[in-house]
């Protein structure tokens, strides 16, 4: 069956890179909870994911909340339904909006780097050399990212979620005509823990993936700068498409009905 | 440099090794045996997989048959402490240096000691400053950072960062390739130095005959996966081996043909 067989190739290959990824991130975890941990290098990697990320993250935020109200109001002004603003607003944010924006920001902004510099390690034989001189590469590279990766990005979302129900704030009131006491009194009152929640952990697993598929590309990575620069567009691309899938998931985990 | 006289206890001892990528054959059953305090440099063309029998012996690729023993003990396929403790035996500088352009000079040469062996940071630093004036830098380079560095100055950090843990084998990959030749003397006359007060034996790989020369008390050829001549460095010469005598005088004509895919 000559047309079944390269079909059957791929779905091999496909399992094969499923195997090996799972592989490495099983590895990866295993060294994030085992002692000794690099405490300097895993502070090193928090800020560099939490800190530095905030502007981006919080420009994102504060017009995505924005647009959110000024759409919402367009809307819902022909169904005399205004408001319903603040709790779209804050139930959009919280939930979708927040988590998902920050990851692909993150994803853009972090991924990237670490495949490049993972992958400029490989390719300059750095982490033949960590193994050599009796380090593992797992504890010393992936660990310090997975776990600042996982540590950090709810405390992001965390903050692009408040900065993201002000933006809607701010349009709400200066520019819809809306009262400030009366909007902050419908957000709070509409937003359940559950909304927050589920944003947290969906904001931890896309931190998990995406220093996942920046280390996985950049210690797989071969063949020079060009093998490089795949790894990072590979990192990016991956890590993009996989929180938009795990996003769908875990949506359906906390609120299927 | 003089053989060493008690050269009877094998250090390292390697049989039938074997090692393909995909239906690329790069080694390819090679024996090979290193005496205890001896220098052997391993020479053959680019690509002729040198770099991988080093990376087999440390254990960063997996040989897909053969044996390799080091003071008499199994090490294919040893892993977690065990692999750890054998590391601990070894040196090695890489064929660019490798140094970990994250960090300061002084913490690349002081690497094996903080994080394999435990000791305290400003301790450390001493004992990495003492290995930087050995290979005739000064404390303010430690500073610095690799990136800052040139070619030559990089390759003795690497050398630095080899010796720090005083170890009892020391790898060399292409020690002066990329130098020029008086840069290339520097790190030879570094490297017999550094032997000789260490005491290690060294397995040393390269293309460069004069470097070979200097450093190596045995010399051994490869081609074709295959240890085809292995000899005293005083017989070189006279190998009556063609393809020895090709390389050697590096000339286009002979035995030997040129590989046309990357090394
Ligand atoms: N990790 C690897 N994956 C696939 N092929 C490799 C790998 N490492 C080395 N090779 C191949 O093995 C051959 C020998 O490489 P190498 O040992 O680096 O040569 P050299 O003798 O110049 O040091 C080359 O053809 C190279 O393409
Ligand atoms: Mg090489």
């Amino acid at each position: 069956m000559p047309i079944l067989q390269p079909i059957g190739r791929t779905f091999l290959t496909f399992l094969a890179a499923v195997g090996r990824l799972s592989l490495f991130a099983a590895n990866g975890l295993a060294h994030c909870i085992r002692p000794p941990l690099y405490l300097r290098l895993i502070g090193r990697q928090m800020i560099d994911i939490g800190y530095y990320s905030l502007p981006v993250v919080g420009l994102t935020a504060i017009f995505t909340g924005m647009v959110l109200a000024l759409q919402s109001y367009t809307g819902f002004a022909r169904f005399a339904a205004e408001s319903a603003i603040p709790n779209v607003v804050v139930i959009s944010i919280t939930r979708e909006l927040g988590p998902v924006l920050a990851g692909l920001m993150v994803a853009g902004r972090v991924g990237a780097a670490m495949a490049a510099e993972i992958g400029t390690m490989r390719v300059t034989e750095q982490i033949d050399a960590l193994d050599t001189l009796a380090t593992n590469p797992f504890k010393y590279l992936v660990a310090p990212r997975l776990i600042a990766g996982i540590t950090m990005m709810p405390l992001l979302v965390c903050i692009a979620d408040i900065i993201g129900v002000f933006g809607g704030y701010v349009v709400s009131i200066y520019k819809l005509g809306f009262n400030p006491a009366i909007y902050l009194k419908n957000t709070i009152d509409f937003v359940e823990f559950e909304d927050v929640a589920s944003g947290l952990v969906k904001a931890a697993v896309f931190g998990f993936l995406i220093t996942l598929m920046g280390c996985y590309h950049g210690y797989n990575s071969k063949g020079g700068a060009q093998g490089v620069g795949a790894a990072t567009t590979n990192a990016v691309v991956s890590a993009s498409i996989l929180i938009l899938c795990f996003n769908y998931f875990i949506t359906e985990i906390f609120f299927a009905v | 440099m003089s053989a060493p006289t008690n050269a009877a206890a094998q250090k390292i001892e390697i049989r039938g090794l074997s090692k393909s990528f995909g239906p690329k054959v790069v080694l390819d059953g090679l024996d090979l045996d290193v005496a205890v305090g001896e220098s052997v440099v391993v020479i053959g063309g680019s690509g002729t997989g040198k770099s991988v029998l080093l990376k087999c012996i440390l254990g960063l690729l997996t040989p897909d048959s053969g044996s390799i023993k080091i003071d008499g003990e199994e090490v294919v396929g040893l892993r977690g402490k065990n692999r750890d403790r054998v590391l601990r035996k070894f040196g090695m500088l890489f064929q660019n240096a490798a140094l970990f352009d994250s960090l300061p000079v002084w913490e690349n040469v002081a690497f094996g000691l903080i994080q394999g062996s435990g000791m305290d940071l400003t301790e450390a630093k001493k004992v990495a400053i003492e290995k930087l004036a050995s290979v005739g830098m000064t404390a303010e380079v430690g500073e610095l950072s690799p990136a800052e560095l040139s070619g030559g100055m990089r390759k003795r950090v690497g050398l630095a960062r080899a010796i720090a843990t005083t170890p009892e084998i020391i790898f060399f990959d292409e020690p002066t390739t990329g130098l020029d030749p008086i840069m290339g003397d520097v790190i030879n006359d570094l490297i017999v130095k550094c032997v000789q007060e260490l005491g290690a034996s060294t397995l040393s790989i390269t293309h460069d005959m004069a470097s070979a020369r200097k450093i190596a008390h045995r010399i051994a050829m490869l081609y074709h996966g295959k240890i085809i001549w292995a000899g005293p460095v005083a017989d070189i010469d006279r190998s009556d081996n063609d393809y020895v005598d090709q390389f050697i005088h590096g000339r286009a004509e002979g035995p030997i043909q040129m590989q046309v895919r990357a090394g």
